[in-house]
C-alpha cells in the first residue's frame, strides 16, 4: 500500500501506542497539521513550543511511556532546545519531531530553516535528519526504540518538508530496526562480593534515585530495604522510589537533604547506590562524600560508573534486573543482619532525626511556604501527583511533600529549568484526568511559561498552581543573603502581574490567600473546583531553605538557619 | 594519575554525522583528539575511526565509555592496552635550493626515502614508520628547510583478536 509521509508518521505513531501530542503548527509541519486534521490522534495545542517539550515529559515522568511533540522548523525547534535538554539530563524519553525545509533548501538558509540535529547533538539521546521516504517509518520506529531502551532519554527526528509529502510502500511488519537494548548478564560475582560486604558492614545505607523510578524497581527495592531493615535515603530524581512515610526513609541527601540522611551517608559504612549518578549537589565535597564507607553502585548507564566518585564496586544493568536478582540471591544465601548491630544504626539515625528533625516556624501573621505545602499535603493525602519548577518552591516540596509512590514528583532535577513545572502537570493531568495534578511554583519560574494558561483554559486540562509568592527569586536571594553579603542583585520581583487577574484574564480561576488561617480554605477550593486554578499565597519573603550544605563544602557540614551550626 | 598518548580505535555506522557526534563527545567533554584517521572497512556501511588522545588511563576510560553511549558506534577498543602495530604517513616537499641540493640527496640517499615525485626545484618524499620513526624523519628532514608537510592521524592494527 502506498501511502504520503504524513500518513505514514501518523500510522508509525498508532503502531507505538501514542496517546496525545503536544505541539505547535507552523510552514514546513503544515502537511503533518492536516493529516492530524483528518485523524483522531489526539493534540494539545500549546502556546509556546518549550511548553510543548516540557508537557510531553511530564507526560513521560508520570506514565513511564514515551511523549511526543511536534513543531515546526527553525524557530519551532530552537524553541524545544531547553525542553530537550531538560528531558536529556534526566533520561526521560520524549521523541520530539520537527519540521524541516524541503531536502533542497537544506543548507542554504532557506527561510525558517536551522541545522537542528546539529544544535541538539549534545542534548540528545540521539537525532535523525530523514532524507529519503523510504527511512521515514523505520526511522520513526528506531527513534521510539532508542529513546525507551536502556538509559532513556530524547530522541529528535527532523522532518523535511518534502519527504513527508512523498509517497512511499507502507509495510510495517517488513521494517527492521537494529537493537540497542545493552545485554545484561547477572553478576553473581558481584553479588557474592555485595553479600559479604552486607555481612561485614554495621551501618549500610541505600541511596536511590531517578534510575529506580525509570527501571520501574522501587517495589524491589523497597521490598529488599525492608527486608533486611536498611535505611533508605534518595537524590531528588528518586523521590518517591521508596515510600516517604515508612520509618526506614530519610528523606532527600545533598546540598538541601535532611540533616539526618546527611549525617547517616556521612557515617555509614556500606553505601548502596542504585540508579543515582552523584551529581555535586548531592555529594558536596567529593573527598568527604560517604568517606568512612564503602560503595556499591548499580546503574544501566557504564558511563556513569567512577565519573565523580570512585566505586568499590560497581554493578551494571537495568536496576529491576539487577534488584530482582540480588533479591533471588541474598534468598538463596539466606542472608540475614545482625538485628542488634542493626538497630544500633536504627537508633543513631532516630537520634538524628529526633535531634534536628525537618522543620519551620509558622507564627505570626505572615504565610510560610513550608505551610502551604504540608496543608498541601494533609489535604491530598499525598495521593495528587506534584511538579515543581526549581529553585526554593523545588527544595521545600522535595523536604516537605512526602511521596510514597514513583513517578509522583515530577521536577527537573540535572538542569534545573524554570518554567518547567507549569506545562509539566498539564502533561501529567493529560494523562491522569482523575488525579490531582499540582504544580508547586514560585513567582520567578511561574512567569517564564505563564502562557500555557491558555492551553489549560483551552483543553480544560484542570491542574492546579500553587504560587509561592515572595516577590524574589528567592533561591538565588538566598545565595545574595548568604554568600554576597546582602547585595539583591536584580532578584527583586516585587515588579510582577497581578497573578489573580492574570488568571482570570486566561479564562482560568485565580485565588489568592495573604494570612496563614486563609491557606487551607484557599487550597481546599482550588483542589475542589473542576477547573485550571492558580492559588496565589504570599508568602514570607526572606524564608530560607534548611538545611544547606555550603557550595564545596562536606554534606556533613550543614547550616541550620537560626540554629547552631552541628557539625 | 599518569597521562600518556592512547590510541583509541572505534568501529562506527558509516553515517554523515557520526564523525561531528564523536568529536562531539570529545570536545564537550574537554578532551583533544590528538590525531585522527577514517575510512570505511571492508563493509562500506561500517567504519573505523583510529584517534589519539592523551590523558589518565581514568580520563581515556571514560571516554571509551562516553563513546560507547552513541547509537552509531559499534565497538570502541583502547589499543594501547593491547600490542599493536602503529603507523603514520608524512608527505613531505623539500625545496632544492641550490645551496642544499646536494645536502637533500645525499640525505635522503642514506636513509633510503622514497621519492614519488621530483622536479629540478623540488622533490616530494613519501615517508611511513610509527611515531618513533617518523620523529627520527622530521629531524633529520627540519635542517633541510621543510617547504611543506602534509601527516596523516595515527593508524593502528592490534596483533591479535
Amino acid at each position: 500500500m502506498k501511502l504520503k509521509g504524513t500518513e505514514i508518521l501518523l500510522k508509525v505513531l498508532e503502531e507505538e501506542k501514542v496517546e496525545i501530542i503536544f505541539g505547535y503548527p507552523g510552514g514546513a509541519v503544515l502537511d503533518i497539521y492536516d493529516q492530524l486534521y483528518k485523524s483522531n490522534m489526539k493534540h494539545i495545542l500549546v502556546r509556546h513550543e518549550q511548553g510543548a517539550v516540557h508537557a510531553a515529559d511530564g507526560y513521560a515522568r508520570a506514565t513511564g511511556k514515551v511523549g511526543v511533540c511536534l513543531v515546526t522548523s527553525g524557530p519551532g525547534a530552537t524553541n524545544t532546545v531547553t525542553g530537550i535538554a531538560t528531558a536529556n539530563m534526566d533520561s526521560i524519553p520524549l521523541v520530539v519531531f520537527t519540521g524541516q525545509v524541503p531536502t533542497g533548501l537544506i543548507g542554504n538558509d532557506a527561510f525558517q530553516e536551522c541545522d537542528i540535529t546539529g544544535i541538539t547533538r549534545p542534548c540528545t539521546k540521539h537525532n535523525f535528519l530523514v532524507r529519503n521516504i523510504e527511512d521515514l517509518a523505520p526511522t520513526i520506529k528506531e527513534a521510539f526504540h532508542i529513546a525507551r531502551s536502556g538509559r532513556p532519554g530524547p530522541v529528535l527526528v527532523d522532518l523535511p518538508k518534502n519527504v513527508m509529502a512523498a509517497s512511499t510502500e507502507y509495510n510495517p511488519a517488513g521494517i527492521k530496526i537494529r537493537n540497542q537494548e545493552p545485554s545484561y548478564k547477572p553478576a553473581f560475582k558481584k553479588m557474592g562480593i555485595l553479600l559479604e560486604m552486607l555481612n561485614s558492614a554495621q551501618r549500610p545505607l541505600i541511596m536511590t534515585g531517578g534510575g529506580v523510578i525509570l527501571g520501574k524497581a522501587s517495589e524491589l527495592l523497597t521490598a529488599l530495604a525492608r527486608k533486611y531493615q536498611i535505611p533508605v535515603t534518595g537524590t531528588l530524581m528518586g523521590l518517591g522510589s521508596f515510600p516517604g512515610s515508612d520509618p526506614l526513609w530519610l528523606g532527600m541527601l545533598g546540598m538541601h537533604g535532611t540533616y539526618y540522611a546527611n549525617m547517616a551517608v556521612s557515617h555509614c559504612d556500606l553505601l548502596i547506590a542504585v540508579g543515582v549518578r552523584f551529581d555535586d549537589r548531592v555529594t558536596g565535597t567529593i573527598d568527604t562524600f560517604a568517606a568512612k564507607a564503602k560503595i556499591v553502585h548499580i546503574d544501566i548507564d557504564p558511563s556513569s560508573i567512577n565519573k565523580n566518585v570512585a566505586v568499590d564496586l560497581p554493578i551494571i544493568g537495568d536496576t529491576k534486573a539487577v534488584l530482582k536478582d540480588l533479591t533471588k540471591y541474598f534468598d538463596e544465601h539466606n542472608y540475614a543482619y545482625e538485628d542488634s548491630e542493626r538497630q544500633e544504626w536504627l537508633n543513631q539515625i532516630a537520634d538524628w532525626k529526633e535531634k534536628v528533625p525537618l522543620t519551620y516556624c509558622q507564627n505570626g501573621q505572615v504565610i510560610k511556604p513550608q505551610f502551604v505545602i504540608e496543608t498541601l499535603h494533609k489535604l491530598t493525602k499525598g495521593d495528587a501527583i506534584i511538579t515543581t519548577e526549581v529553585g526554593q518552591n523545588q527544595m521545600w516540596t522535595a523536604q516537605f511533600f512526602p511521596f510514597d509512590k514513583p513517578n509522583t514528583f515530577v521536577s527537573s532535577g540535572g538542569l534545573g529549568t524554570m518554567g518547567f513545572g507549569f506545562p509539566a502537570a498539564i502533561g501529567v493531568k493529560c494523562a491522569f484526568p482523575d488525579k490531582y495534578v499540582v504544580d508547586i511554583a514560585g513567582d520567578g519560574s511561574i512567569q517564564m511559561n505563564i502562557q500555557e494558561l491558555a492551553t489549560a483554559a483551552q483543553h480544560k486540562i484542570n491542574v492546579k498552581i500553587v504560587l509561592l509568592n515572595n516577590g524574589y527569586l528567592g533561591m538565588v536571594r538566598q545565595w545574595q543573603e548568604l554568600f554576597y553579603e546582602k547585595r539583591y542583585s536584580h532578584t527583586d520581583m516585587t515588579y510582577a502581574p497581578d497573578f489573580v487577574k492574570l488568571a482570570e484574564a486566561f479564562g482560568v480561576v485565580g485565588l489568592r490567600a495573604t494570612k496563614p488561617e486563609e491557606v487551607e480554605s484557599v487550597l481546599k477550593q482550588g483542589l475542589e473546583m473542576d477547573k485550571p486554578v492558580l492559588m496565589d499565597f504570599r508568602v514570607s519573603r526572606e524564608e530560607c531553605v534548611y538545611p544547606m550544605v555550603h557550595p564545596g563544602d562536606s554534606i556533613s557540614n550543614m547550616s541550620l538557619g537560626s540554629r547552631e551550626m552541628i557539625n | 594519575m599518569e597521562k600518556k598518548e592512547h590510541i583509541i580505535s572505534v568501529l562506527v555506522h558509516n553515517k554523515p554525522d557520526v564523525l561531528a557526534r564523536i568529536a562531539g563527545v570529545l570536545g564537550g567533554k574537554g578532551y583533544n583528539i590528538e590525531s585522527l584517521c577514517v575510512n570505511s572497512t571492508m563493509q562500506y556501511e561500517v567504519s573505523k575511526i583510529v584517534m589519539t588522545t592523551i590523558g589518565s588511563k581514568e580520563t581515556v576510560t571514560r571516554i571509551e565509555n562516553q563513546l560507547r553511549r552513541l547509537v552509531d558506534v559499534i565497538q570502541v577498543d583502547d589499543l594501547t592496552n593491547v600490542e599493536s602495530i602503529h603507523r603514520e604517513l608524512i608527505l613531505v616537499r623539500l625545496n632544492l635550493t641550490a645551496d642544499k641540493k646536494e645536502q637533500i640527496n645525499k640525505v635522503i640517499d642514506t636513509n633510503k626515502w622514497k621519492v614519488i615525485a621530483n622536479a629540478d626545484a623540488y622533490v616530494i618524499l613519501e615517508i611511513i614508520g610509527d611515531q618513533a620513526q617518523i620523529g627520527f624523519a622530521l629531524a633529520r628532514l627540519e635542517p633541510l628547510g621543510i617547504a611543506d608537510i602534509t601527516r596523516t592521524g595515527i593508524i593502528a592494527l592490534n596483533l591479535e583478536n
